[in-house]
């Protein structure tokens, strides 16, 4: 399991704007489901990420990792943290 | 015969594959431990009959999701001779560790990189051979849309069918190792085997998006997609059902009656005409509607815009505990809602498909349109027509929002909604006709004889006891009408409408047509006529509503039982549309009259 990070600069993802790069550093979730989810698509700690654009009225984040596009839910995204490049 | 498995992440090409592996020739199978339609299909390789078998997309052996668990059932209790593992060579870094862990499984395994076609152009290099060496696996390039290295892949199953299949032991999740362990050894494979540009280049699909997602445009451009899709489908489809019904109106017509006549007891032709043959009448009319329904829904899933949909309504959607695919299928209601209810399946968690069956068939659909448009023009003045039709959809709208807001509680999924925005692609016209070809042999073979049992029961009831004038207030079906004047009375619906709703149970498309035979009447003027004189605007408002809202065919019913493969949720469902009907023209009736209508 990740370990939370306590670095300084850290943010929940939900926070970024659309054009921010990022690399997470942590998932904090007690919910196993969504943890192996989170996982298996690729964001786990260290890795880059791309914030593409939101949805609508408070709608979806659509983030970037690697070559794989993902729509996010913001309340889900504020459960990763990350620090911006 | 031995079995082999296709497994891997969602949208990673299994069904395009498992197409080109069995053709045309795949069916739902039954298997043990497994509640979802799984697709089977046989081929003859090397001599030796083998069965092909398309699993749920999955991202993780040990995930939760209701996908998870089928395929982890599934391996338990059905042990494939061979696991194919079909992976999206362009999202490799990710999806390798869905390998990594299934091959910690005693299983035997091939290894698929689908998409070879996508990864040149995005300059992603793949070394196979040392990729291969690493894993101690056979893996093959291939790209299933167009086939290439398919030839090979069935050499390397037929290959590997020749040795017998490793014990598989008693709990797969005591198997599965740890993350860690598997992101270190994912890091060793991908550095040594595979080559990734560090940008990516700014790609078609990102060009595409900056239009089909724009923050103003988005939406509408969405509205309008829509739109065309509703129209191309149910603009085709209208005229291609009602030709279908007057081929079989001829054929009856011309050939049967005449044949039969002479030869066959009243009742037994009454049964076989009124009964069976309009029952199967009734399951063809559906075929056309269901064809161009799943060619234009394959159009728009196929090219990625499906999820471009759920992006943009999720916001709205969400707070209904629905996602923005449940929507199209509950615009796409407004037409037909059995088709509608069939393409819910995209959806994959089974709490957000089932709430969402629940509230489609409150989609005012077109047949229900023909009954409203019937009787707004026959008991109100013109001008109010279209408010009175608009008031309606209103109340489609209403009902389908509040259902949505009661059961989302109890149908609420601990599913995480995080969703893959695959790049655009264009579909071929042969994923596209066997979509079509699939889902309708499936409804015929899953619903017709449901629906044929339906509309015989239904020319019974209005048929006997013998004497009785069909229709009439003395069949069994009058009588259950006024039996039933008790509840149906606080509405202000007579008897005789009464029999119009339980005839309307079949099918909105024969209420007109009831009525005029219950009233005795041949012509639709001296209907309308009559009408005038039973019913005044409040009663015939009442039964519009109730009409509306109770169920919108038998054909709906057989589908929602043969999608949710559950006897219990659809009598739910059926349950609780009536008792809405009920209430919600209860409430109207009565208080119009308070008012002094
Ligand atoms: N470019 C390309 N697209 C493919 C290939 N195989 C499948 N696809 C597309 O990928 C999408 C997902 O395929 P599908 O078979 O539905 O994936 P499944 O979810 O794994 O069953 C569809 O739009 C296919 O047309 C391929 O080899 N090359």
């Amino acid at each position: 399991m990740p370990k939370v990070s306590s670095a300084p600069a850290s943010e929940p993802l939900s926070g970024l704007r659309p054009g921010d790069i990022a690399t997470i550093v942590g998932l904090h979730t007690a919910d196993d489901a969504l943890r192996q989810r989170l996982l298996a698509l690729g964001m786990r700690t260290g890795k880059t990420i791309i914030i593409m654009r939101q949805a609508p009225f408070g709608g979806p984040l659509q983030v970037r990792l690697g070559s794989t596009d993902l729509l996010i839910r913001t309340n889900e995204a504020d459960k990763i943290s990350v620090r911006k490049t | 015969m031995k079995r082999v498995a296709l497994l891997g992440m969602p949208n990673t090409g299994k069904s395009t594959l498992f197409n080109r592996i069995t053709g045309g020739s795949a069916r739902v199978g039954n298997w043990p431990g497994v509640t979802v339609d799984l697709l089977a299909g046989k081929l003859l390789l090397g001599g030796e009959m083998v069965e092909f078998i398309d699993l749920p997309g999955i991202y993780d052996m040990h995930g939760y999701s209701d996908d998870e668990q089928v395929v982890r059932h599934f391996l338990h209790d059905n042990v494939p001779d061979l696991v194919v593992v079909v992976l999206n060579a362009t999202q490799i870094e990710r999806q390798l560790s869905l390998l990594l862990q299934l091959r910690s499984l005693d299983l035997n395994l091939i290894v698929l990189l689908n998409m070879a076609d996508e990864t040149r152009k995005l300059g992603i290099t793949i070394n196979r051979r040392k990729m291969a060496e690493m894993l101690e696996l056979p893996i093959l390039l291939v790209s299933a849309k167009f086939g290439r290295g398919v030839p090979e892949v069935l050499e390397a199953i037929t290959r590997t069918l020749r040795y017998p299949t490793p014990g598989m032991a008693e709990d797969l999740r005591a198997q599965l190792e740890n993350d860690d362990h598997i992101e270190v050894e994912m890091a060793r494979v991908l550095s040594q085997s595979v080559e990734i540009p560090v940008r990516m280049s700014d790609s078609d699909t990102d060009r595409l998006d900056r239009l089909m997602l724009h923050p103003f445009w988005g939406l509408p451009i969405f509205f309008l997609i829509m739109f065309l899709l509703f129209k191309c489908i149910f603009l085709l489809g209208q005229p291609l059902q009602s030709e279908v019904a007057s081929a079989f109106t001829a054929i009856r017509e011309s050939a049967l009656e005449p044949l039969l006549l002479a030869v066959l007891p009243p009742p037994l032709l009454g049964f076989l005409l009124d009964g069976v043959y309009n029952g199967v009448a009734t399951v063809a009319s559906f075929v056309p509607i269901i064809v161009l329904f799943f060619l234009f829904m394959a159009i728009v899933e196929d090219t990625g815009y499906l999820s471009r949909a759920a992006f943009l309504m999720d916001a709205l959607m969400a707070r209904m505990g629905l996602d923005g695919r449940s929507f199209v299928m509950l615009l796409m209601g407004f037409g037909c809602n059995v088709p509608a209810l069939m393409g819910t399946r995209v959806i994959r968690s089974r709490g957000q498909r089932l709430l969402s069956m629940l509230v489609i068939p409150f989609s005012l659909c077109s047949a229900r349109l023909q009954v409203f448009v019937f009787i707004t023009a026959a008991l109100f003045a013109p001008p109010h027509a279209p408010l009175v039709l608009f008031s309606l959809y209103l109340a489609s709208f209403a009902a389908a929002l509040l259902t949505a807001l009661i059961f989302k509680k109890r149908l609420s999924s601990d599913e995480p909604f995080v969703l893959e925005l695959p790049p655009y692609r264009f579909p071929t016209m042969r994923q596209l006709w066997l979509r079509s070809w699939h889902e309708v042999s499936h409804f015929l073979r899953r619903a017709s004889l449901f629906i044929v049992a339906g509309v015989v029961l239904a020319w019974v009831l209005t048929n006997f006891p013998t004497g009785a004038y069909p229709g009439s207030l003395d069949t069994w079906a009058g009588m259950i009408g006024s039996q039933l004047n008790f509840m149906f009375a606080p509405l202000g619906i007579p008897p005789e409408l009464t029999i119009a709703l339980i005839l309307g149970f079949i099918a909105k498309e024969i209420v007109v047509g009831s009525l005029a035979v219950i009233y005795g009447h041949h012509a639709l003027d001296a209907l309308a006529n009559t009408l005038t004189h039973q019913l005044d605007w409040v009663q015939a408002y009442s039964f519009m509503l109730f009409t509306l809202i109770y169920t919108p065919c038998l054909s709906t019913i057989a589908t929602l039982r043969s999608e949710s493969k559950s006897g219990g949720f659809t009598l739910v469902a059926l349950a609780w549309s009536l008792s809405l009907a009920w209430l919600v023209s209860f409430l109207f009736y009565q208080a119009a009259r308070a008012l002094g209508y």
